[in-house]
């Protein structure tokens, strides 16, 4: 591990620095990466105390738009949350397939929202990888890619984003909320928080260096049939394969606001956007989920070790659409 | 930890008692040492491993300047600086265990992941900092490495030598005829996973010199054969090295030798003239100690019309670590669990360039019962017949192959009393039992392991406090050698266990078989029980010669010994220094001819998400032959264990090693598989508890890697009947479940 300096974060004054280090939440995934020096920073600023006085970080509150979630509030506490548990099942149920439970006692919002990715090749730097240090390869493609991504990759990278919980948001259209080093603030969507690989896999995201998330956003109205389902290699303690959390209503036999995000698929939660796009207003049928779902992956590519997600991805969204919507087999 | 222990006479003798593990309160309450944890008295340096990013090949440049200027570094070994170490692997005709385990020598690099140099600095974080600054680059050879070995059966040769069996191949009968003539006939080429240990205590040694004597704590499951190892690489007497090894946390095969930490630990301590510690990382584990080796195995059976099985093949193909000769024998259960009249076996090797392969977990008998017991059942399929039935009709008179008379042979108890117990109904179609999403299959597989008898020493002392101290430097590696010792030297001398101190695990104590082989408990155990019953009679003698004589028991107390109405006190009987006796098994007194095999049988139930095509364990029983049973509950810990391992081994446990780099790629706990509670149902254990006297003098017979052998198969049938499809790699995956599932 490389020396760093370390800085605790009280009051907003100490931010105006803090995009010459790093933020330390939860520390379960960067500390892991400064141990390998995958991450190297100079300084880390820990805001696990930051007190900022019109954003809570530590709590999760009503609002008038939502739910709002302090990027602090961990894992097993967002999963334990009443108001989660009522409203967002599809949250709780994602959060609590994710790590072990002395992990989502660490874990926060935001850390998890950023944890990188799990590829091998990542982790060993002795290995080529474009994300660990840009222009070298990728390892992973031609190599071992069972947890690999099939949609949006590029040739620069494959990687897939290991977040649980990120995919049950993306089927939520959470907002994420950030405040810039020099105080300014932004709302983003997941799918403009995060960054495809292109040929910058080292971007994972869009965030300035310095620009803490403040707080993730759940909108008031949701769906109210609403799924997760993580498919893995044992029972529980291991990332997805294949995961996908899903809302939708039924109105007069009428499939209505379907959302459908696939986790273990892409470089990031991937909103199956098109399908949903084709179910809006369908009937309900398990025949046309499979066609719809399996359209949704005709531009998917396999590297090998994970072609098979190409045919599993569907199948599970297509069960469990047939069971939200209580559709019976032919 | 005795005083822990209940002093109250307890009806039962203490032999076959469920007691307590007697070191289990100094574990849970931590203050049982491990190595790891050992404080010398003197300043402790920390080491960190440099690993070699490449190879095979040479090291072209390796510039330690940066890290040597690091804050907190002693000092960065490197084949610049180390001291002289006899030839890596000599002297040849040695066993691996004690050949030369020579670091840094040279320029030759054979493994991705070889240590290249060592950091030696003032703390754990400088060592590892430092190593960062290390700047190395491998030439690697023109023509490459060989990293899969199943590729290169070209290159492939028979071993000299087998572990655990005698030879690479073995031919019985008249194959080709038996084949020919069989009415059934089933062959499939099966994939066995690279696997790892996955110890919880990583590979750890702290090492002191003084003067020329060298101390050693460590985790290791061998001690003598590792002061022999030390001696032959550093080039010094026997005599001059101590290890210390009172608990190792788990070793599963990948601690019966010693490992590059190790050497580098007693060298840096001498060239930085104090004791140096070097943990091995987690991810280090994956590359500097030993892996089981991934194989490829093809079986090809023939059975008659009536289901008499005719002819089974099973040959072998594996890579071999270059320059460290072992070989695993997956055929050695195929050699002797069913009755054929042709059975050929053969294992081949390719010298690899990948890091040392060695014994892990039922050598031989886990990744050949996953194999032979799947292809059995497959056989019985074809023939008709329930596989209950199938392996009933072919149990063996004899050893199959060798045709040695058995010592005892109890398979078919255990697959009647596991049926039973199981409720083993038949079989169904595949797919045909269902639970809404989930398929539900069931399963059973036979379990075999050849038992061992190892030659062992241990002397016990009868010390003036009253209390019995037992010693040999058998090692505890969690399976429960200091309970069954202290139960063994206890039940033999007529006290109760709390009487009883045993101390284990230090190469000044009386040599014994270590761990190892499942043979640690009859071996060093009977050596125990010789030591007590000589120092008995030696006691009886002098109690004799002070008066103290007549029929009937001794009764020792604290203070006195008694013999009737009268006693003596303790104080006069052994004196200021206590007396001490010795004992020793020799295991060619039971060299009787006879084969011996521990057994069991299997039963499992899966469901299979027919979406998915993910696999759990729901049900998985087993019931074992392992002779007499020193402890039922140390036992049943024993089996357990090993039925856990054999889910991993069944659905999980994945090593890999990318076949462009040589490197492994699963180094860590979250990317190596093995199961977690969730995947482990409620285990049932029964032991038949039959004493084996033909085995050892206490009719022991192995356990520790009982439990592993035929669970893995038993699952791998339960999926085939839950989904209809024959796996032929293992771990199964759930996509090769995937094109079988009914749709959704
Ligand atoms: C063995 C293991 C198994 C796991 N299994 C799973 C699993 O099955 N499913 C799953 O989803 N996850 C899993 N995880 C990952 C775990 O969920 C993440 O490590 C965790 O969520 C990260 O949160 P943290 O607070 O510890 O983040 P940290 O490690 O503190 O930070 C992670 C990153 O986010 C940045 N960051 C943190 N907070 C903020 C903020 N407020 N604003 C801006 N940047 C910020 C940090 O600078 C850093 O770059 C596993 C982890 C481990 C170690
Ligand atoms: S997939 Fe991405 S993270 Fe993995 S090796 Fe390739 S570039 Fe690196």
């Amino acid at each position: 591990m490389k020396p760093f300096d370390y800085v605790r974060v009280g009051g907003a004054e100490d931010l105006a620095q803090a995009s010459a280090g790093r933020f330390l939440a939860g520390g379960t995934n960067l500390i892991d990466l400064m141990k390998h020096e995958i991450e190297t920073p100079d300084r880390l600023f820990d805001i696990t105390r930051a007190d900022l006085p019109t954003q809570d970080l530590a709590s999760v509150e009503p609002r008038e738009d939502g739910l709002r979630i302090g990027a602090l509030v961990t894992n097993a506490d967002l999963a334990a949350s009443e108001q989660v548990r009522r409203r967002y099942p599809v949250l709780a149920e994602a959060l609590l397939s994710g790590a072990s439970p002395q992990l989502r006692n660490k874990a926060t919002t935001g850390g998890n929202l950023l944890q990188r990715t799990r590829c091998p090749y990542f982790y060993d730097r002795a290995r080529a990888c474009n994300k660990r240090q840009p222009g070298t390869g990728c390892d992973a493609m031609g190599g071992f890619n069972r947890m690999h991504a099939v949609l949006g990759t590029s040739e620069a990278c494959i990687a897939a984003h290991p977040s649980d919980m990120a995919v049950a948001m993306a089927a939520l259209d959470v907002r994420v909320e950030t405040r810039k080093a020099d105080g300014t603030k932004r709302s983003l969507s997941l799918d403009e928080l995060y960054r495809l690989p292109g040929d910058a896999p080292e971007k994972d995201h869009v965030l300035d260096p310095g620009e803490l998330i403040t707080a993730v956003v759940l909108p008031a109205q949701v769906p109210s049939r609403q799924a997760y389902r993580k498919v893995r290699d044992r029972a529980s303690y291991a990332f997805a394969l294949v995961s996908a959390a899903v809302v939708v209503e039924l109105d007069a036999g009428r499939i209505r606001n379907p959302r459908i995000a696939l986790g273990g698929v892409a470089p990031r939660p991937w909103r199956a956007r098109r399908a949903e796009t084709r179910l809006e207003g369908q009937a309900p049928s398990r025949a046309l989920f499979l066609q719809t779902m399996t359209e949704e992956f005709e531009a998917a590519r396999g590297h090998g070790h994970n072609d098979f997600k190409i045919d599993l991805a569907p199948r599970l969204v297509a069960d469990m659409l047939g069971e939200l919507t209580e559709t019976t087999h032919d | 930890m005795t005083e822990m222990m209940s002093m109250e006479v307890q009806a039962e003798r203490p032999l076959g008692r469920a007691l307590d593990r007697v070191d289990g309160i100094a574990k849970v309450s931590g203050r049982a040492m491990y190595a790891a944890d050992y404080r010398p008295a003197s300043d402790l340096a920390e080491g960190f491993i440099v690993e070699a990013p490449a190879a095979p090949g040479r090291i072209r440049r390796l510039d330690v300047s940066r890290a040597e200027d690091a804050e907190g570094v002693i000092a960065v070994l490197t084949s610049a600086n180390v001291p002289e170490q006899r030839t890596y692997g000599a002297p040849e005709d040695a066993g691996r265990f004690t050949q030369s385990h020579a670091v840094l020598q040279g320029d030759r690099v054979r493994h991705v992941g070889q240590p290249v140099a060592l950091i030696v600095a003032r703390t754990l974080e400088q060592a590892r900092h430092a190593a960062s600054l290390v700047e190395v680059e491998i030439e690697v050879d023109a023509e490459g490495g060989i990293f899969d070995a199943l590729a290169h059966e070209d290159l492939a040769f028979a071993p000299d030598s087998l572990d655990g069996a005698d030879d690479a191949d073995t031919q019985k009968g008249d194959l080709a005829r038996e084949l020919a003539g069989s009415d059934h006939r089933v062959g499939a080429t099966y994939h066995t996973a690279m696997q790892h240990a996955a110890a919880m205590e990583p590979h750890v040694s702290v090492a002191e010199w003084d003067g020329d004597q060298l101390t050693v704590h460590m985790g290791i499951q061998i001690v003598a054969s590792a002061v022999k190892a030390f001696a032959t690489t550093l080039q010094i007497e026997p005599e001059q090295i101590r290890i210390v090894s009172p608990f190792t946390g788990g070793g599963f095969g990948s601690k019966l030798g010693i490992h590059s930490e190790a050497v580098l630990a007693a060298l840096a301590a001498r060239v930085c003239d104090r004791p140096v510690r070097v943990v091995q990382t987690r991810r280090s584990v994956f590359v500097n100690a030993p892996h089981r080796e991934r194989h490829r195995q093809e079986l090809e059976l023939g059975a008659t019309a009536d289901g008499t099985l005719t002819a089974i093949r099973h040959d072998n193909l594996a890579g071999m670590a270059r320059d460290y000769a072992f070989a695993e024998a997956p055929a050695s259960p195929t050699r002797a669990s069913y009755a054929a009249p042709a059975i050929h076996t053969s294992h081949r090797v390719v010298a690899a360039d990948i890091p040392t392969v060695d014994s892990m977990r039922a050598p031989g008998e886990a990744i050949g019962t996953l194999t032979l017991e799947t292809a059995i059942d497959e056989m019985a399929q074809a023939c008709g017949m329930d596989p209950l039935e199938f392996r009933l009709r072919n149990m063996p008179d004899v050893d199959p192959v060798s045709g040695a008379p058995f010592g005892d042979h109890r398979l078919e108890s255990c697959l009647r009393e596991g049926a039973q117990r199981f409720g083993w109904d038949g079989c169904v179609a595949p797919g045909s039992r269902r639970e809404g999403r989930l398929l539900i299959g069931r399963g059973l597989a036979a379990a075999i392991r050849p038992n061992m008898l190892v030659g062992a020493e241990a002397e016990i002392t009868l010390s003036p406090d009253g209390r019995f101290h037992v010693r040999t430097d058998m090692t505890d590696i969690g399976t429960g050698s200091y309970t069954i010792l202290t139960q063994i030297a206890a039940d033999t001398l007529g006290v109760e266990p709390g009487q009883v101190v045993t101390e284990l695990g230090d190469s000044a104590f009386p040599k014994s078989s270590g761990s190892g082989g499942s043979f640690g408990a009859a071996s060093t155990g009977s050596a125990v029980q010789d030591a007590a019953s000589n120092l008995l009679s030696a006691l009886r003698d002098r109690c004799a010669a002070l008066g103290l004589d007549g029929n009937g028991a001794l009764a020792f107390t604290l203070d006195s010994v008694r013999l009737g109405e009268r006693s003596l006190a303790l104080a006069d009987l052994v004196g200021p220094e206590g007396m001490t006796a010795s004992g020793s098994i020799d295991p060619d007194d039971f060299d009787t001819g006879q084969a011996g095999y521990s057994y069991g049988a299997q039963f499992a139930e899966v469901a299979v998400d027919a979406v998915t095509g993910e696999i759990r364990v729901r049900r998985l029983l087993g019931v074992f032959d392992a002779g007499r049973i020193l402890n039922p509950k140390t036992a049943r810990s024993q089996l357990l264990g090993g039925m856990i391992f054999g889910i991993g081994a069944a659905l999980m446990e994945e090593g890999v090693i990318d076949p462009r780099s040589g490197a492994v790629m699963a180094r860590d706990l979250a990317d190596y598989h093995i199961p977690v509670n969730r995947d482990v149902p409620a285990l049932e254990v029964h032991m038949l508890g039959a004493s084996s006297p033909f085995a050892n003098p206490l009719g022991a017979k192995g356990i520790g890697e009982l439990g592993i052998c035929g669970a893995g198969p038993a699952i791998a049938n339960a999926v085939h009947e839950a989904t209809g499809v024959r796996p032929r790699a293992f771990p199964i995956h759930l996509d090769h479940l995937l094109p079988n599932l009914p749709p959704v």
